[in-house]
């Protein structure tokens, strides 16, 4: 028995082996630049009584303002209805340009694809409470700028989930319902809705779970809901109001989980 | 009856697929489609419904020239023509009704068919098909709730709610057992022979495919290499369509196979005579 004329057998090539230590010494030298940096530009006088004062906030937010939670119902319910209208609107303009944006059902893959990808994408780069900031100026503060920030913010997402789904369907039952004469609107009807229909559900829980989230901070720039006493006590130094604020907070997301799960196994 | 004329079907990527098929269906016959993989079996059932588009020739279904159709008049012909597919390709999330009722796509616009609301008409012949192919009381069931067996009998169903004046049918069997594979055909062979129906089945199954069809077309390499009556294929013609093999002895075990399966076939009779 010869070692040498035995086969050999690699998992990497030299050049990939070369290139990953490569990979790997570029990540390590990119955190140790990084930490460098941080350091020059971090207090370190602040950082250093950070303990004492995190307990000091934490015990002026001990205990919370009970008798503070009163005035928040109005505004919860305002969060939750810019939360739940805003999802609606997202989902009403992203069912359409999903289709536009899925290869299989776009009328053009040329013109109309990266149309609607450039949709999604404007709608997912800015973030809901740049939205609302912008909204804030151009229509005025209030619930309905919260509403469209929020609607147009869950475009991208949901239009993006959603062609994906469309693009994963079977086509086989596309080519069964195509071959019985259907329409374009029918193929639709029959062979894709039913196929996309539990994850248009699970996306759109999901969403609007993440949009009660969202809602809760609108209110710093203006736009209604929590965000608006969030903002107030903040102002005011009131930590005992602002504790109360976050465990609302806490137990309407709590909340939203437990609904957007429940939906989400009713349809699977 | 289905005349094809010289059909070719070139792909994009080069590959001939079919060339020059040249053959006539008359009302009635069913037709037995063998060959190897990749032989272009598939590609010439659906160049008749123009699932995939034939690059040359013509095929008419009566006085219709199929290859010339395009939008609202290739929906309607293709309405003519019920398709019975491999793995059935029933909308699995759709109940039994829809998926028989979907058949009637092409008859019903779009405002109707989305609200569910069919005539008394279609529905009670949904209803009728239903009970030939056993499944009556599973008419309310999702179809991902059936056994494969069944999801194949809504699919001869769905294709027979067309009114079809030709079945175009697509390995039927092939994830099937050998009964059930023989029940399927049964009943596809019943309805043809009831509303004489021409018939095309793309089959691997060469014993089932001379068992119940009354001709077979044999395709190699996209050309038609055999077209006789089922006892005509010897040694020598299965040879020619997919190369060597001991076919004798294959031959052998299969008709043996034959024989114990003619004793079992006697329950299942009442599903073929309903068709």
């Amino acid at each position: 028995m010869t070692t040498s004329s035995s086969p050999v057998w690699q998992y990497r090539t030299r050049k990939q082996t070369l290139l990953r230590w490569l990979g790997w010494f570029w990540l390590v030298a990119l955190t140790v630049f990084c930490w460098q940096l941080m350091n020059e530009n971090t207090i370190w006088a602040f950082v250093s009584d950070a303990p004492a004062q995190a307990a000091d906030i934490g015990s002026r937010m001990f205990p919370p303002a009970w008798s503070y939670v009163g005035e928040l119902w109005q505004p919860l319910w305002d969060t939750i209805n810019i939360a739940t209208l805003g999802t609606l609107l997202g989902i009403m303009i992203a069912v359409p340009v999903a289709f536009l944006a899925a290869s299989n059902t776009t009328p053009s893959v040329r013109f109309v694809r990266p149309l609607a990808l450039l949709i999604i994408v404007a709608s997912r780069s800015i973030n809901a409470l740049i939205w609302a900031l912008l909204l804030v100026a151009i229509i005025g503060p209030g619930l309905l700028a919260g509403i469209i920030a929020i609607g147009l913010r869950s475009i991208g997402f949901v239009a993006k989930l959603l062609y994906e789904a469309i693009e994963e369907i079977d086509v086989t039952q596309v080519e069964a319902v195509r071959a019985t004469g259907a329409s374009g609107a029918q193929v639709i009807d029959y062979a894709i809705v039913p196929q996309i229909l539990p994850a248009f559900w699970g996306i759109s829980v999901f969403r609007w779970d993440i949009n009660i989230r969202e809602s809760t901070i609108l209110g710093l720039v203006g736009a209604g809901g929590l965000g608006i006493q969030l903002n107030a006590s903040l102002a005011t130094l009131a930590w005992n109001q602002v504790a109360t604020i976050f465990l609302l907070i806490l137990g309407t997301v709590v909340v939203s989980e437990w609904v957007s799960a429940r939906v989400r196994q009713a349809v699977l | 009856m289905l005349k094809l004329e010289n059909v070719s079907k070139t792909y994009k990527t080069g590959d001939k697929a079919l060339q020059g098929i040249r053959f006539e269906v008359p009302a009635g016959q069913v037709v037995g489609l063998i060959g190897p993989s990749g032989a272009g079996k598939s590609s010439l059932i659906r160049c008749i419904n123009r699932l995939v588009e034939p690059t040359a020739g013509s095929i008419l279904l009566g006085d219709t020239d199929l290859t010339r159709l395009n939008g609202r008049s290739l929906r309607q012909a293709r309405r003519r023509i019920g398709m019975i597919f491999q793995e059935y390709a029933l909308v699995e999330r759709l109940t039994v009704m829809e998926n028989v009722l979907s058949g009637r796509l092409g008859y019903v616009p779009a405002w109707r068919s989305f609200l569910r609301r069919y005539s008394p008409e279609d529905i009670g012949q949904a209803f009728a098909l239903l009970e030939k192919v056993g499944l009556a009381d599973h008419y309310n069931k999702r179809a991902d709730a059936l056994s494969g067996g069944q999801r194949q009998r809504v699919g001869i169903a769905r294709a027979l709610e067309q009114n079809p004046e030709l079945l175009l049918v697509d390995e039927p069997t092939a994830s099937l057992d050998p009964k059930t594979s023989r029940q399927i055909m049964r009943l596809i062979r019943g309805a043809c022979q009831e509303r004489s129906l021409p018939a095309i089945i793309n089959i691997h199954d060469v014993m089932l495919a001379q068992q119940f069809s009354d001709r077979i077309i044999g395709l190699r390499n996209g050309e038609v290499v055999f077209d006789g009556a089922p006892d005509e294929l010897t040694n020598e013609v299965l040879t020619r369509i997919y190369g060597d093999e001991d076919w004798t002895q294959l031959r052998g075990q299969e008709s043996s196979e034959e024989s114990t399966d003619g004793s079992s076939d006697a329950p299942s009779v009442d599903l073929a005579e309903g068709v």
